[in-house]
């Protein structure tokens, strides 16, 4: 009985890992291609991707790719210009929705369910359909630069992260937690004398972790996938960030060994950032619901 | 230290009346329990006492400030939460010391006040610890640390052991009365356990429907209950209600009637019968005592019995079926169905105007 038992065990988890193993793999195929691919000359990557040998590091293999990558486009600049970018937008959003998630599921005030109602509308419009609009507001609005007041927001990084600051979906993932979060913790803070500044620095945020690094993790993807938007406001190189630059690739020539190469350069700060949070990250997911 | 006066105070939500004028004066350094069924509104007033609810009406004092409108913190007052509420994100000795760094109390005195409440209850050796590394126990006394240490005027404990088990809380109710005697603070404590009550308490205060039933010094609310529900709602087993006829009345006392009692003489103790009405005779079962059936006032046949050793609780049902219950303070066997006659001393009988309802006094 125990070793009928035992058995079963062993032929489910194995069951189990396999049908993992699997979904792992079509996941991590796309990837294990770009970066073979980026291996590869042009002409052999083409032929290679009708057999199963675009997954091997097979034939001509060499870095070549990347120093061409280098050589066509800036690519640390880009790099550069999206980490600031994305970092910048992803820190003040997180203080930003916190705050206004605080305000919403902890503070009493007349019309927040309003303001809520209002602000989870925002999430069924989608970007292109204001993007034109808030260029045009972009281009006009005043700015305290170093020379003084300048009008127009256009080829700045400013352009690039202030309107992603505030987000329906951020300020709705913190309003969630929020209100998880046993209320007696709050009363008794403030009954010990807390502010509601101090209630939300040393109780709330602390145990918000979960939610911070999921929060932090999909904006860091929205921002970091940036490319309508800063194709519209952006003319100048300097500013530009990592998806941009992809459009230097397709001209004249399309380079697809040079595009897999940029392509991997610029996936591995996601990865590394992901991986940071990763363990933050699949608890809150896990523990959705759960009090702290 | 500070005396705590309620002057008509009301609390509602919306229409409904959850605190209906509520009238209380709390000495200082009494131990005063609120105690009362569910929903009966004793949580929310301490709340309100905390400062965590608004007060709808009427006027609240603690000691010569008028607090209707002051803050949490400005009302010298701490309070211990039924979930504890200690924060798990910090240490145990953050945790009592929270509110002293929130008052930004330099680092030596703080240290010093964190260490004085972890002596008192001897939980040095858990300063450091996480509150997920605490037993339940163990994180009631992070929370009572975190009241002491800002030397409050007033502790507000709202059913802080209806989390333990049985043995824990029986220990820790020593405790808080240790800690009561030793601090010699105003507390006011939330139950719904009335041996909680009873043993704590200076005086209780009974509460139903958002409204005080009876306030008094425990033994005065057992032995002079007010009314049927102060009479019903402390004791253990409850007190045993029988529907008599009252038949003739003198200055202070009422020969009352009833099919399965005869014909007995109580005291009214003040209050006002007419002849011809019906009322309610209250026996406490440890008031009844097991006699041959030829001197019995009352006889019936055992329905139940619980021997605890030390006493035998009898369910007996009368002829006409009502049952009554009797604690006989010996071990005794009873068999179920046997017949039993029980006598009382009609000077510890009540009689109350009122009849017991379904949802009244029994709980």
């Amino acid at each position: 009985m125990n070793t009928l038992s035992h058995d079963n065990h062993g032929l489910r988890l194995f069951v189990r890992y396999l049908v993992l193993t699997l979904i792992a793999a079509i996941f991590v195929f796309p990837l294990v291609f770009m970066v073979m691919s980026s291996l590869k000359p042009s002409q052999q990557l083409l032929i290679d991707s009708g057999s199963l040998r675009a997954f091997l590091p097979v034939g001509d293999i060499s870095l070549n790719n990347y120093t061409m990558a280098f050589d066509r486009a800036p690519v640390a600049l880009f790099v550069a210009n999206s980490l600031f970018i994305t970092g910048t937008t992803v820190i003040l959003s997180l203080f930003v929705c916190s705050l206004a998630g605080f305000s919403i599921a902890i503070l009493s005030w007349r019309g927040k369910a309003f303001v809520l109602s209002a602000i989870l509308a925002t999430l069924t419009v989608p970007f292109e359909t204001i993007a034109v609009p808030l260029l045009l507001m972009s281009s006009k609005l005043p700015w305290i630069g170093m020379d003084g007041l300048e009008v127009g927001w256009l080829n700045s990084y400013r352009v690039q992260i202030i309107p992603f600051i505030a987000d329906g979906l951020t300020i709705f993932l913190f309003v969630q937690y929020f209100r998880d979060i046993p209320s007696d913790l709050v009363e008794a803070a403030r009954a010990e004398g807390a502010s509601w500044s101090q209630v939300y620095s040393k109780v709330l945020m602390p145990l918000s972790g979960p939610i911070i690094a999921t929060a932090a993790i999909l904006k860091f993807l929205v921002m970091y996938n940036q490319y309508l938007w800063p194709l519209m406001v952006v003319q100048e190189e300097g500013y530009r960030p990592v998806l941009v630059g992809l459009q230097y690739f397709f001209q004249l020539n399309t380079a697809w060994g040079e595009i897999m190469a940029y392509l991997s350069m610029i996936t591995v700060p996601v990865l590394v950032f992901y991986l940071f949070l990763q363990r933050a990250f699949i608890a809150s997911i896990a523990s959705t619901g759960v009090k702290g | 230290m500070a005396d705590v006066v309620l002057k008509n105070i009301k609390k509602s939500f919306g229409n409904v009346d959850v605190i209906k004028g509520v009238d209380l004066d709390i000495k200082d350094g009494e131990f005063t329990v609120f105690v009362g069924p569910s929903g009966c509104g004793k949580s929310t007033l301490l709340r309100m006492i905390a400062g965590l609810e608004d007060i709808s009406d009427g006027d609240m004092f603690i000691g010569d400030t008028r607090v209707n409108t002051v803050a949490p913190k400005d009302r010298g007052v701490a309070m211990v939460f039924q979930s504890y509420a200690i924060f798990p994100h910090m240490t145990v000795r953050e945790n009592i010391g929270f509110g002293l760094t929130i008052a930004k109390t330099p680092k030596a005195e703080k240290d010093a006040k964190v260490a004085e409440a972890a002596r008192i209850l001897q939980m040095e050796h858990l300063l450091d610890r996480r509150p997920s590394q605490l037993s339940g126990g163990q994180r009631q006394r992070v929370a009572i640390g975190r009241a002491i240490t800002r030397k409050p005027e007033v502790f507000l404990f709202d059913e802080p052991l209806s989390n333990l088990d049985a043995a824990l809380r029986m220990d820790m109710r020593m405790e808080i009365g240790k800690l009561h005697q030793q601090l010699g603070a105003t507390m006011i404590y939330v139950t719904h356990d009335q041996v909680e009550a009873m043993t704590l308490a200076d005086k209780i205060v009974v509460l139903k429907d958002g409204a005080v039933m009876q306030a008094g010094a425990p033994m005065d609310l057992y032995h002079n209950p007010d009314n049927l529900f102060v009479a019903g709602f402390l004791g253990a087993p409850s007190m045993n209600f029988l529907i008599v006829d009252v038949i003739a009345l003198t200055d202070d006392h009422a020969h009352v009637h009833s099919p399965v009692l005869g014909d007995i003489t109580i005291a009214t103790k003040g209050r006002q019968f007419t002849v011809g009405q019906q009322a309610t005779l209250g026996l406490r079962p440890q008031h009844l005592s097991y006699v041959e059936a030829t001197t019995a006032q009352l006889s019936g046949h055992v329905t139940l019995t619980e021997r605890l050793g030390s006493e035998t609780v009898i369910n007996a049902t009368l002829s006409d079926g009502t049952t009554l219950i009797a604690a006989i303070a010996e071990d005794q066997e009873f068999r179920v169905g046997a017949e039993i006659g029980l006598r009382f001393d009609t000077t510890k009988a009540h009689l109350f105007p009122e009849l017991p309802t379904t949802t009244g006094a029994a709980h």
